[in-house]
């Protein structure tokens, strides 16, 4: 196999054979552009990160700490904020493992064994992709709804689903479900049985096989999978609006807790709340990169 | 070679993880009433809620927490008639409770008897915020048809307060085209046509035209106009009372089904007696609703509302079950000059 760097390498004098026809070729730059044309690229690359990520960000903590370090600790001290917080971070409790059960098992279906209605399987995974959040939400209030489909038997059987916990959770559950499985699919397709059948061989059980060799084999896939899933869910708000009957302190979101909070005039509290809620993101990021580099190393180690 | 983190080291992980997301407890119960309510009352029931805390604490019984739950009034409806658990509803008006009564059946028909005022302790009215100094003169609703004008006001298929504004803007009509309904629909339609963008609730238009500088004139009720002025500092706007409005009210009640199912009715009905109260009265004129027991109010606060002609639902657009299925309902007066308007 080529390594990236002939590949690379190959594709500059395709690039390069296009735009300097005819004219003497230069060694030193390997894309074939000049050094002007390469600054004016940075830049503009640089210049748009900046004005539509860096400065929101920014932004998000210089609204938060506008009225002082005081106000910014008592918006996050405060009992609504607290719930939230607490809410946000037992929904993603709840959510991330389920899906880490759902998305492993599904992933090792689809990756390990041939089977009727695998591919409709595959689009089933990627299904929450494509709907809407609002969507998936109002399908749970039609279906668990006090009009809905089970909604009167449930109320009867004192059963909550929507406007309380178990809602918030399913809908979340709905939106973050392909995460996991999707980035463990491709991994898992490209390891194929290979190691499993050896496991198998010599005379390990199934569950000795899984847990030896297959979960080793993509553990990095699957905590990165984990890092996006837990993101989503800790931000979600489209989905969880629908289902949540907006019950301050209560079934409200730290998402659903800062527009409540903004359209309550109290930007201070609001920025505030937002800022964990990027602090957390930024939390992610750092891991995701963390987790990239040593997971390409992974990916990188396999085809030798 | 790199540091590679091994099988046990994984596995140990996993299992902190579990450990520590265990630990994060779920909320627990409490002896609570939920009060789901529109979308400007934020501030007037947190004030109420304590009021009515301190109330039980002097009779020497367990305080309650009261959560509430605010959105478009239409909307908030929808979600009580969908299985929110509200224990009573404070909503923009009696249409959204009917609705309720009719869709769910978890609150008697009759509903609007059980209090007095037609279950109304206290009401408001419409008027305009402009911006300071009122650069587009905007005195009265004519001036709101007049081309270049952008009115900002919400959905009335979502927002209480909006169906308020568009039947107000009807009634001056009504008036100034001596009930001519052809030239009131298109001196409407004129008015909506100046609106490029509907907010669901009356609280999302507030915020487009008084944080992100949308508009020229906003359509709003008067508490909600006197707040968004007292919140971005005087002098930013102006209010503008126009010659004819209508008598907002907003009516209340428990929802039956729910407050026996939870043991809750009399907490409940204690909590909606609480509003007619020398307390609750005062309250809600400090915060700019117009008080159905001015007697009871501080004569500070009731001067400071303007005497304007106020239109009334019941005797000058036939109740709201008549109103809202003329204008409001689907195929209504309001989709037929809105629809062709964009």
């Amino acid at each position: 196999m080529p390594d990236a760097s002939t590949i690379l390498q190959q594709n500059a004098h395709v690039a390069g054979g296009g735009t300097t026809a005819g004219t003497t070729r230069r060694r030193a730059p390997v894309t074939g552009e000049g050094p002007v044309a390469r600054a004016v690229l940075i830049g503009v690359a640089i210049a748009f990160l900046s004005l539509f990520l860096l400065l929101p960000l920014v932004v998000v903590f210089v609204e938060a700490l506008r009225a002082g370090a005081g106000a910014y600790v008592a918006a996050l001290t405060e009992p609504d904020a607290v719930a939230a917080i607490q809410l946000t971070l037992m929904v993603a409790a709840i959510a991330v493992p389920l899906n880490l059960v759902f998305g492993v098992a599904a992933a090792w279906a689809v990756a390990k064994f041939e089977f009727p209605g695998k591919s409709f399987l595959v689009s089933l995974i990627d299904l929450p992709f494509s709907v809407s959040p609002v969507v998936a939400g109002l399908v749970y209030v039609l279906l668990f709804g006090a009009q809905g489909l089970f909604g009167g038997w449930m109320r009867e059987n004192g059963v909550e689903i929507i406007f309380a916990v178990p809602g918030i959770v399913l809908a979340t559950v709905f939106v973050t479900f392909p995460f996991i499985a999707r980035e463990l699919i491709p991994l898992m397709e490209e390891q194929g049985t290979g190691d499993e059948e050896v496991a198998m061989t010599l005379g390990a059980s199934g569950l000795q096989t899984f847990w030896r060799v297959t979960l080793p084999n993509i553990r990095f896939a699957l905590l990165y999978g984990v890092l996006l899933c837990n993101a989503r869910a800790m931000g979600e708000f489209g989905a969880v609006a629908v289902v949540s009957g907006k019950i301050r302190g209560y079934t409200t979101t730290m998402p659903l807790h800062v527009e409540i909070l903004y359209n309550e005039y109290n930007s201070v509290a609001a920025f505030a709340v937002a800022s964990v809620l990027a602090l957390l993101a930024l939390v992610t990021l750092v891991a995701k990169v963390f987790l990239e580099s040593r997971y390409s190393d992974e990916l990188a180690a396999r085809s030798h | 070679m790199t540091f590679q983190p091994g099988r046990k080291t994984f596995q140990r992980a996993a299992l902190a993880a579990i450990a520590i997301l265990s630990t994060i407890s779920m909320p627990h119960a409490q002896t609570v009433l939920l009060n789901v309510s529109y979308d400007p009352t934020r501030e007037l029931y947190r004030d109420i809620n304590k009021a009515f805390n301190e109330k039980l604490v002097a009779e020497k019984k367990k305080p309650i927490a009261v959560r509430n739950s605010h959105g478009g009034s239409g909307g908030q409806a929808r979600a009580v008639i969908d299985g929110l658990d509200a224990d009573v509803v404070t909503l923009a008006l009696s249409a959204d409770i009917d609705a309720i009564a009719q869709r769910s059946q978890r609150i008697p028909a009759n509903w609007q008897s059980r209090l007095p005022n037609k279950s109304t302790p206290f009401s408001s009215t419409i008027v305009f915020l402009v911006r300071a100094g009122n650069p587009k003169a905007i005195k009265d609703w004519d001036d709101l048809a007049r081309p270049g004008i952008q009115v900002v006001t919400p959905n009335p298929k979502t927002s209480g307060g909006a169906r308020w504004n568009y039947l107000a803007a009807w009634g001056f009509g009504l008036k100034k085209f001596g009930g001519d309904e052809g030239k009131v629909r298109e001196f409407v339609g004129a008015i909506y046509k100046n609106a490029p963008t509907l907010d669901t609730g009356a609280r999302g238009s507030t915020v487009s035209f008084a944080q992100r500088g949308v508009g020229d004139v906003l359509i709003a009720w008067e508490n909600e106009a006197y707040l968004a002025d007292l919140e971005f500092g005087k002098g930013k706007f102006d209010i503008v009372t126009p010659s004819i409005s209508i008598r907002a009210e907003t009516p209340v009640s428990i929802v039956d089904a729910n407050v026996d199912k939870k043991g809750t009715r009399e907490l409940a009905e204690a909590y909606l007696q609480f509003l007619w109260s020398d307390q609750a009265q005062a309250i809600a004129a400090r915060h700019y609703y117009r008080p159905v027991r001015p007697e009871a109010a501080a004569k500070d606060d009731l001067a400071r509302f303007a005497k304007l002609e106020l239109l009334s639902i019941d005797d000058d657009f036939g109740g709201w079950a008549k109103a809202q299925a003329t204008h409001f309902g689907d195929k209504g007066i309001f989709d037929q000059i809105y629809s062709p308007a964009r």
